[in-house]
């Protein structure tokens, strides 16, 4: 922007040292002293080191305390690989479902205007801002042995607390905003001309779906699952009230940090944790490049 | 569309009634009796105490970091703006074993802090660490796109009109950025009041001294006294309720007065 502004006011041969210092002087009013910028710089790079660096580091170094052997042995055993595949499958269910209906809401609530519109996106937003203790409990209260549909779900011999249906739920709930609050401000932004014109040219609902909105929101759908998933594999509250701690039953891999920490298994414990850590790790470098592409659609759009 | 709000109301709506159908079970004097309860005020004390004290240390920080990474330039800067979101993507059960092994007696930085005299792991001050450590990317996060927005030729008419640098900090660009400020110090508030996993490691979970509200509902619960876990949620619930009330209306008062480029 100063360029810009030094280029249109050069009306005469412009005197190139008069101004680079008035440039200079541009610039000097827009920043600090050379003390005070290192020491800001050094404040922030030190508490990040401090509060986030030091504990991501220590979860390797924990982990490969007594060698890469005992890593691998400690990932080997039958209750590391029940509680992996646990929350994979856990993972898998609430992606999908968040999937499919994250997309419906943000389709719902970007292209059409309808009574409640408010209250639905703050809905969406609930999850986020409650408790994930909260989260659990209110499942516990629904499908518990004291809870409304607990003596129903007994008659039928139907098992959703302390088993897989719970954790899934519990799960799902958590992660419900990432998909629709990916979605709703892209396809919000793109509007609905072109579905519109896919529509009068004879394209049908679906094939419009398909065609046309899907390959618009595509690197939308891939942030948005992204953040789901990270979510769903380390989701630890909610799904510590309703899992039960089944050994090799209902442990997810955060639950059995848990528990093998506490039983002082700590190169099993941080073993386990060293791949969530990874987990985070391929998500946010995965995150940074979804979001380069998604603001070159963005610049796309703008011009 | 009715599918969109039929789900919605299986996986949250219907939960959450059920939620508020079962503190309708107790009387008010029941509700009053549990909330009141020597145990519940000072889980509560703890959890709304230490995590405002952790939202207002994220707030001065959150500041710092977002003016480091926005306006200078030093090596490793695009490192440490991608390592701001570690604390969202780390799963809180690993960010709780981790940072209680940090900070225990013979951790890496418990060790010289204890020779210092002080102990942070389990005790209030390990969870006030936890919370800090939660809340970290909500300041930023919110404050970022805001400061790198700013017109900056408001600053250069403020310096150019005579305001010293420490005038036009305080004058013009804080007051441009208070409403990102408070709403970034209301989400890590938030964030950090409904905590679990990264907290109850490193808390030490004494009753009374260093056990959060969330602990105490799954207390409560271990024990079969939903009831008494039902009151606690609810407070906590309509607690995040007005939260988000009061993030909405701090997005709208920000939208109607930051200048546009």
């Amino acid at each position: 922007m100063t360029m810009q502004i030094a280029e249109s006011v050069s009306l005469t041969p412009p005197d190139a040292r008069a101004r680079a210092h008035a440039a200079a002087a541009r610039d000097s009013l827009r920043t600090e002293p050379r003390a005070v910028r290192v020491a800001i710089i050094a404040l922030a790079v030190t508490f990040l080191s401090v509060f986030v660096v030091l504990p991501l580091v220590l979860v390797f170094a924990q982990a490969f305390s007594r060698g890469v052997l005992a890593y691998v042995a400690a990932l080997a055993e039958p209750e590391a690989l029940a509680a992996i595949k646990l929350t994979l499958v856990v993972a898998a269910i609430s992606v999908g479902l968040n999937l499919v209906f994250g997309l419906v809401a943000a389709w719902a609530i970007a292209k059409f205007e309808f009574p409640g519109k408010t209250f639905l996106i703050t809905l969406i937003d609930l999850p986020f801002s409650v408790s994930p203790v909260i989260s659990g409990l209110v499942f516990v209260l629904l499908f518990g042995a004291q809870g409304y549909f607990g003596n129903w779900l007994r008659d039928h011999d139907i098992q959703i607390l302390f088993a897989v249906p719970g954790i899934a739920l519990a799960t799902t709930f958590v992660t419900f905003p990432f998909v629709a609050r990916a979605l709703i401000p892209l396809m919000q932004e793109q509007g609905t001309q072109e579905e519109e014109a896919a529509i009068s040219l004879g394209a049908s609902g679906l094939q419009t779906f398909f065609r046309v909105t899907l390959p618009n929101i595509k690197w939308g759908v891939l942030y948005g699952v992204l953040l789901c998933n990270a979510r769903a594999m380390g989701e630890f509250g909610a799904v510590s009230v309703v899992s039960g701690h089944i050994r090799g039953e209902t442990n997810t891999m955060p639950l059995l940090v848990e528990i093998l920490y506490n039983e002082y298994q700590f190169v099993a414990a941080f073993a386990i944790a060293s791949l969530l850590a990874m987990l985070a790790l391929i998500t946010l470098i995965a995150k940074t490049i979804l979001e380069r592409h998604l603001d070159e659609g963005q610049d796309v759009h703008d011009h | 569309m009715g599918l969109t709000l039929s789900w919605l109301s299986v996986i949250i709506l219907i939960p959450l009634a059920g939620l508020f159908l079962k503190s309708l079970e107790l009387s008010p004097e029941q509700f009053w009796a549990i909330l009141s309860s020597r145990r519940t005020l000072n889980a509560l004390r703890v959890s709304f105490g230490l995590a405002f004290a952790a939202a207002c240390v994220n707030l001065v920080m959150g500041s710092i970091i977002v003016w480091a990474l926005v306006r200078y330039r030093f090596p490793g800067r695009r490192l440490f703006d991608a390592i701001v979101d570690v604390p969202f993507a780390l799963p809180t059960a690993v960010a709780g074993v981790a940072l209680t092994a940090l900070f225990a007696e013979k951790g890496w930085l418990g060790a010289p802090l204890a020779a210092l005299g002080i102990k942070v792991a389990f005790t209030p001050v390990g969870i006030f660490v936890a919370m800090i450590f939660i809340g970290i990317p909500f300041v930023v996060r919110t404050v970022q796109p805001v400061l790198q927005d700013l017109d900056p030729e408001i600053e250069e008419a403020a310096g150019s009109l005579g305001a010293s640098r420490w005038q036009t900090i305080t004058r013009v660009i804080l007051p441009s950025l208070a409403p990102a400020l408070l709403t970034g110090l209301a989400l890590a508030f938030a964030r950090a009041v409904g905590e679990y996993g990264s907290v109850i490691f490193i808390a030490g979970n004494l009753p009374n001294i260093s056990e959060i509200a969330p602990l105490l509902i799954v207390i409560r619960l271990s024990e079969f006294r939903y009831a008494d876990a039902t009151a606690i949620a609810v407070v906590m619930l309509v607690v995040s309720f007005v939260i988000i009330f009061a993030v909405n209306r701090l997005q709208r008062w920000a939208q109607s007065r930051i200048p546009v480029r």
